[in-house]
């Protein structure tokens, strides 16, 4: 329905089209154009490739993410879905093509300011502080709003004390929307894996980010674990308002939770529409049911 | 530039690169044992003190030269599966930076041992090599450095050799390419590391008996790793070719330097010319000139 | 508002809690000005404290650099030269200027050159850092013995360490000297336990702990790992001015050498990485246990027990130490402290 109302939506404004296709050059798929037709899109590739030593891991795929929505690419083991992800958070540098995030215009994201261009992240491995309490790494999400220098913090000086007192409460928070009480001052490294993917998550929303990447949020969780996470996923769209990119391998999970998905193997886009089209897409069989494991046709 | 003027840097530059066959001989061990294991062996200088400090003791004890050399060999062996099994089993999946430090007590250790058995006096090694120079079109070329380079080439063969047409030899490039991997197909690892820093050790054996024929047999020998550090950065950590290839930059420019950069600032530059040219070369190439570029896996 | 607000639910003051958290140091501030200016002994000090302190000071700051932001560094002693060797030639060429100038400025020459020998850390990571701090250690050696101008021209190199004074009041005795060293130790350890604990530490940890998602969160990780090397270099400088003014008595390029750096980086290992008690007690363990071993040696062995066997022992049971550390307790002295105060602490309640 998703699908539907938005194909509508982008008919009545032909000339955007037009615009863009002129900018962007030759798109053979239609539905491609438009989709990247919409006006409040907070996410667009155009025509990312990238290769390694030779190896191509993804070639000419587009994307488009608006604001709002839970975007999920999903897609075999090595189709190029981490990939993706690492060359929207600066990681990896593409090779052709362009990446727009709320309107600025990128060939390289830069890594650095991914936080100031309200982007967040998780990683597919954990990816914590492990030296620090779980209270200190969620903390550590909003580490690009300090300003104050090392001598301000050393003599405790007022400016270092408000973005203490200010970081604080805004963990106190996230903390509390994560049920992560219990466990606030344990050492991170001392959780169970699932609690960690969820500091993980935490310290990426504690940011405000209006663009959240998850790399394969739950994998290796169990379907309980999964279940939660997925509410934490899609509560966390609905009571902050952040745009989500779900990298999952496991087709299943993310069916129910996705509003649009876009499917890769081998590098390039297969199938982009609503859970159902996607579903129904025969590509997508074939790529699933070509791959030699059984799980990943479950969701079929 | 007159011709003699010619001749003599022709002379440096074979000096140096004869003496850089000498550093690479001490760098290819740290690369076999960096491939295998992740581990940069700080050891392997005490090593090469070690069997050199051995060897001499044997042969002044009246042991036959062949035999000194078999049971420093053996040693080696000994003492390559004792690091195994008693440093590096305990510290597996610890990190590279742990490992080294680790490597850094070991070397401690083998220092300390070596020369509260044999004692701490110099030796001088005689390996019946001549060491006259002799003349090729006008350049003087020392024989033993020459017989050194040779040695060291036919290791370095050898080596390739033992690592491509054996069954171990394919392991430890399984190994090499994806510790994880080589695991899960079933090889064992303490085996493949075992054998590794036995052909350390034996790389050591040699180095220590040229280096220790040169210098005498003395603690001053495991400073050669001092030497084989700017050797390793340079060409690679990972690299044998990139040993080789190091130490011939790094041995040809240090004596280029020395004579015709030195007089400028006083002499005695051999100490860190070699890490500042290494280094100069890390901030161009951050692996070295051969060293893997490691994608970031995230 | 925020603030006001959280200071106003913390009113009610635990004194049960603040008497404890205030014994330790108060009976530590007591000891260090009390105590040992009185009743300890010329050769305690001498032999024993004041390579204890300078040691221990060196120690904390490589435990910023590596134990806390996991840049390894082997090239220490070369930053304790800089200070060493700065706060002899300020002293000696800036007419009248104040102990304590003379140290500050001492550590922002060690920190300069902390900062430059760290520019590499910037493109370079692990072992190859690591490689290249020892070019920074060989460089300062080198350059120390060959410029003559760094030790006053002195033809053997060794030049003898200033006059002490603070507000005119000499400070060449022992007790004199100890008191510079405890003061100044004291006084940068509070400051470093400060810095850890604020956002500035967390940042380092971070960096140290996964250097990839500090920088996507927004941790500036350069600024960060250059830091780290300034405020490294700039305490192992002022730890090399006391090791040279105070303990030693003289300056010279020799004592700070390549073992000096291993020393210090055993301190850490030891005492325990990213522990600042850890580097005190590494240090404290260092500077006692070849004294302890010496004696032992006498004892069971007698004469047989000479100084080369001592020296080479001394490496063996060092090396094996530090081995076991690793695998056994890679937290150090200070995680072993921990434990046995717990067992302590439940024995009595």
């Amino acid at each position: 329905m998703i699908g539907a109302s938005l194909g509508a939506a982008a008919y009545e404004r032909a000339p955007e089209i037009s615009r863009i296709l002129a900018g962007v050059g030759p798109v053979e798929d239609t539905r491609r154009a438009r989709l990247s037709a919409k006006a409040d899109a907070i996410l667009t590739l155009n025509g990312i490739g990238i290769s390694f030593g030779g190896v191509t891991a993804l070639s000419d795929v587009d994307l488009e993410v608006k604001s709002g929505e839970i975007r999920a690419v999903i897609g075999p083991n090595g189709a190029g879905k981490s990939s993706l992800i690492n060359i929207i958070s600066g990681l990896y540098h593409a090779d052709h093509g362009t990446i727009t995030i709320d309107g600025q215009p990128f060939a390289r994201v830069p890594a650095n300011h991914l936080a100031r261009l309200g982007v967040a992240r998780t990683f597919q491995n954990l990816a914590l502080f492990g030296g620090l309490s779980v209270r200190d790494n969620i903390a550590s999400g909003r580490v690009h709003t300090r300003h104050a220098s090392f001598v301000e913090h050393i003599a405790g000086l007022p400016r270092a004390r408000r973005e203490d007192a200010m970081i604080a409460e805004k963990t106190d928070q996230i903390v509390a929307f994560l049920h992560l009480e219990s466990v606030a001052d344990r050492l991170v490294a001392t959780l169970p894996y699932g609690l960690q993917k969820r500091v993980e998550l935490a310290r990426a929303l504690v940011a405000e980010p209006k663009l959240l990447l998850l790399d394969e949020p739950m994998a290796g969780m169990t379907a309980t674990e999964k279940a939660e996470m997925a509410g934490f996923v899609r509560a966390a769209r609905d009571r902050h308002g952040v745009t989500i990119i779900l990298i999952e391998h496991d087709i299943g999970v993310v069916m129910g939770l996705s509003d649009r998905v876009a499917v890769l193997d081998y590098g390039r886009k297969i199938a982009d529409g609503t859970p159902a089209q996607v579903r129904a897409d025969p590509a997508v069989i074939q790529a699933y049911l070509g791959t030699a494991e059984g799980e990943d046709s479950e969701g079929i | 530039m007159s011709y003699y003027d010619f001749l003599f840097v022709i002379e440096v530059l074979v000096g140096g690169l004869l003496s850089g066959v000498m550093y690479s001989l001490v760098a290819i061990g740290f690369v076999l044992i960096y491939k295998t294991s992740g581990v940069l062996n700080f050891a392997q200088g005490s090593m090469v003190l070690f069997a050199a400090l051995t060897f001499v003791s044997l042969v002044e004890r009246r042991v036959p030269f062949a035999l000194s050399l078999l049971i420093t060999f053996a040693v080696m062996v000994a003492l390559g599966f004792t690091i195994e099994r008693t440093v590096l089993r305990p510290l597996v999946n610890r990190s590279p930076m742990t490992l080294f430090m680790a490597t850094l007590g070991l070397s401690y250790i083998i220092e300390g041992a070596a020369q509260l058995i044999w004692g701490t006096q110099v030796h001088g090694l005689d390996l019946g090599i001549d060491d006259t120079p002799f003349e090729v079109g006008g350049v003087l070329i020392s024989s033993f450095d020459l017989l050194a380079a040779a040695i060291a080439a036919a290791m370095v063969a050898g080596l390739s050799a033992f690592f491509y047409w054996t069954r171990i030899g394919l392991a430890f490039r399984a190994v090499a390419d994806d510790q994880f991997a080589a695991l899960a197909v079933g090889l064992r690892l303490p085996r493949i590391w075992g054998t590794v820093w036995t052909a350390a050790g034996f790389v050591a054996l040699v180095a220590g008996l040229l280096w220790g024929a040169r210098l005498g047999v003395q603690f001053s020998l495991s400073l050669i790793v001092l030497k084989a550090l700017p050797v390793l950065v340079l060409g690679g950590f990972d690299s044998i070719l990139g040993a080789i290839v190091g130490g011939l930059i790094i041995g040809a420019s240090e004596k280029l330097a020395e004579v015709y950069l030195g007089p400028f600032v006083g002499g005695g530059i051999e100490g860190w010319f070699a890490y500042a040219l290494a280094l100069v070369v890390l901030l161009v190439r951050p692996s070295g000139l051969f060293g893997q570029k490691t994608v970031e896996r995230v | 508002m925020a603030v006001q607000a959280l200071d106003t639910a913390r009113l009610p003051v635990d004194w049960a809690k603040l008497v404890q958290k205030l014994a330790l140091p108060t009976a530590l501030f007591v000891v260090a000005y009390g105590v040992v200016p009185a009743y300890a002994s010329g050769y305690l000090v001498e032999a024993i404290l004041l390579p204890f302190l300078a040691l221990s000071l060196a120690a904390v700051g490589l435990n910023l650099l590596t134990g806390y932001c996991g840049q390894l560094s082997l090239g220490s002693s070369a930053f304790m030269a800089v200070g060493a060797f700065g706060a002899y030639n300020f002293n000696l060429r800036v007419e009248g200027l104040p102990l304590a100038v003379t140290m500050i400025l001492a550590g922002i020459s060690a920190a300069g050159f902390g900062v430059v020998f760290g520019l590499p850390s910037l493109r370079l990571r692990g072992f190859y850092l690591a490689v290249s701090t020892l070019a920074a250690q060989f460089f300062v050696q080198w350059a120390l013995t060959k410029f003559g101008w760094f030790s006053n021209d002195n033809p053997s190199g060794v030049v003898s360490a200033p006059h002490l004074a603070v507000a005119g009041l000499s400070l060449d005795s022992a007790t004199g000297r100890y008191l510079l060293s405890v003061t100044t130790v004291i006084l940068i350890t509070v400051l470093v336990s400060r810095l850890v604990n604020s956002a500035t530490g967390r940042n380092f940890i971070a960096v140290r702990d996964n250097e990839t998602a500090a920088r996507v969160i927004g941790v500036p990780v350069l600024k960060t790992k250059l830091l780290a090397f300034a405020l490294s270099s700039f305490i192992i400088g002022v730890a090399g001015v006391l090791w040279a003014f105070t303990y030693l008595r003289t300056v010279e390029p020799a004592g700070f050498n390549l073992d000096r750096s291993f020393q210090i980086l055993f301190i850490i290992i030891i005492g325990g990485l990213a522990s600042i008690r850890g580097a005190f007690l590494g240090a404290a363990f260092i500077v006692v246990f070849p004294l302890f071993l010496s004696r032992l040696g006498a004892f069971v062995f007698g004469g047989l027990f000479d100084s080369g066997v001592l020296d080479m022992s001394q490496r063996i049971v060092l090396g094996a130490l530090i081995i076991i550390f690793l695998i056994a307790e890679p937290n150090g002295l200070s995680a072993l402290f921990d434990r046995l105060k717990r067992r302590i602490g439940s024995r009595s309640s």
